[in-house]
């Protein structure tokens, strides 16, 4: 389908929330990347759903559980056709992205890793790919090797080939780094790192906003992303998984919904793909919104949507540019919609606060990335993430906003 | 001497007349330059305030005529300005008053709520640590 022409006024009127002020002016929000605002449409099919299809699902032979689980597994179809699995046995739902990220690195970690053996991971990564690795290489005595990150921004190319050498047994790494907008070379990378024998998981959280992702193409083993950052509900969390890996993998989470029969003298037996990985009463709502956030991006066109993203951050990164004492973080050449920079001397705190006062959302701090911050030497950045709904105008205010905060804190 | 109540009457009046948050932090930017500032070799880690996101130093002693002598500074600006206010309010009164006297300006005029809950949490270290070094500045009367 060819999506419509992109019509921004069409587009922010579907946005209730962006018809807000905050202290007194016109909210201009700018922390997209932290979270995407919901369109009518995804607030409406999590309503929708709860005013009229909502029980429990998988259960009773009742209607309404019938028409609920319909709705539940049409939901992991829209998801799978989106990322191109190749079942909806690969599609798993998590409470989030950080789930996603935590069942494996538990349930493969666990059962794959052990003394010595080596989990690579990027300097770039949020804390989601990070700390999940530092738990299970403790418990198996294995070790997590990070990979550099140049001064631009991109990923030390060197130190990647370095880091596979080791022949590390997981790899994981952002596919984009929400601090930088850096766009990493997923599918080159997960072809490396499966030639050394890894297995890899790509942390598509900053990517499903901004790319047409096809998990097949790319080759990844496990690929993850969050609902509420693609103008989904919070509490949503998907987990691709390869069905080889998947079937191979213990549950992690143990309780009802996931079991094919329990017993305490026969033991417990597990129910197949994808229920085994989830346990307990799934988010049924937020799926169902899930995929009508799906709809509202395809309809608009991703790639659409993410040449209009890219035009605002070159817009703001040309502008902030001439501010004196403003330092841009990141400068790769593939990037998505984030700008990061820094006002010299001034607390990015401080800068967060100023431009809050003159109505624009930021995000001000470490931006769960604190070995990134330390990498670069800075006590935290403002962040400053285009969307779909952001204008030229914003942009403009920005712009404004940050010279206002540029000369009070100076 | 002006009171402390004079004092928290003239912020409230001045604040009032912004509508702008961002002129009401330029005015708590000003009174962070108001105040002379604390040189690096005495911001010890004994004068350092615990709970506040930024580092803040505020030092208390005794002026010649009994009162409270008191000095501040933070790493980051707008911390510094609230310290600066905090100064400006607290600074030059009996230390029975700096333990005791009612502070209301700052919910008045709205700072309670509209600084994040980090800072705000910060901003009541600092009033509880003028509140302690006022207490511990009595006794010794």
């Amino acid at each position: 389908m060819t999506p419509p022409p992109y019509d921004i006024d069409a587009i922010r009127a579907q946005f209730p929330i962006l018809g807000r002020q905050v202290h007194g002016k016109p909210l201009v929000y700018l922390d997209s990347a932290a979270s995407a605002q919901k369109p009518e449409q995804v607030i409406s099919a999590q309503a929708d759903y709860l005013r009229t299809r909502h029980a429990n699902v998988h259960r009773g032979v009742h209607a309404l559980s019938q028409e609920a689980t319909d709705a539940f597994e049409a939901a992991r179809e829209r998801v799978r056709r989106h990322l191109n699995a190749a079942s909806t046995d690969e599609i798993l739902f998590t409470s989030g992205a950080t789930a996603a990220i935590n069942l494996v690195a538990w349930s493969w970690g666990r059962t794959y890793l052990g003394p010595g053996d080596v989990v690579v991971v990027t300097r770039m990564e949020h804390h989601a790919n990070i700390v999940p690795w530092q738990m299970v290489v403790a418990e198996r005595g294995a070790r997590l090797v990070p990979v550099d990150v140049l001064p631009d921004g991109t990923v030390d190319e060197e130190d990647w080939a370095r880091a596979l050498a080791l022949e590390p047994r997981m790899v994981a790494f952002t596919h984009v780094s929400n601090v930088l907008g850096t766009i990493n070379p997923a599918k080159r990378w997960i072809a490396e790192a499966q030639a050394v024998g890894a297995r890899v998981l790509v942390d598509g959280c900053q990517a499903v906003p901004h790319l047409q992702v096809d998990v097949r193409d790319l080759g990844a083993d496990f690929y993850v992303f969050s609902a509420h950052k693609i103008y989904g509900p919070t509490g949503l969390g998907v987990l691709y998984g390869r069905r080889e890996w998947l079937e191979a993998m213990p549950p992690f989470l143990g309780g009802g919904e996931m079991i094919a029969s329990v017993s305490f003298e026969r033991g417990t037996t597990y129910a197949g793909l994808p229920h085994k990985f989830e346990a307990g009463t799934p988010h049924i709502s937020g799926a169902i919104a899930t995929a009508a956030a799906l709809d509202w991006m395809e309809y608009w066109g991703v790639e659409a949507i993410a040449s209009h993203e890219r035009r605002l951050a070159e817009m703001a990164r040309a502008g902030l540019a001439s501010i004196p004492g403003l330092r841009i973080l990141g400068t790769a050449p593939e990037k998505a919609g984030v700008v990061s920079f820094l006002l010299e001397g001034a607390h990015p705190y401080d800068v967060g606060v100023l431009l809050d006062a003159q109505g624009v959302a930021v995000r001000t701090g470490l931006h769960c990335a604190e070995p990134l911050m330390e990498h670069f030497g800075v006590p935290g950045t403002v962040r400053a993430s285009f969307a779909a709904y952001n204008t030229p105008e914003e942009v403009d205010v920005l712009l404004a906003a940050v010279h206002r905060a540029a000369r009070m804190l100076s | 001497m002006e009171s402390i109540e004079d004092r928290q009457r003239a912020i409230e009046a001045e604040f009032n007349a912004f509508d702008d948050w961002t002129d009401k932090y330029e005015r708590i930017i000003d009174w962070g330059k108001e105040i002379p500032g604390i040189p690096e070799e005495r911001r010890s880690d004994e004068w350092l305030i615990r709970g506040c996101q930024s580092r803040v130093w505020m030092i208390a002693s005794r002026n010649p005529d009994g009162t409270v002598h008191l000095e501040a500074d933070s790493d980051a600006i707008i911390t510094k300005g609230l310290a600066g206010m905090m100064v400006h309010i607290f600074d030059g009164l009996p230390p029975a008053e700096v333990a005791q006297a009612p502070l209301w300006v700052l919910d008045r005029v709205g700072l309670s709520s509209h600084l994040s809950p980090t800072r705000a949490n910060g901003l009541r270290a600092m009033v509880d640590q003028i509140r302690r070094y006022g207490q511990a500045l009595a006794l010794q009367a």
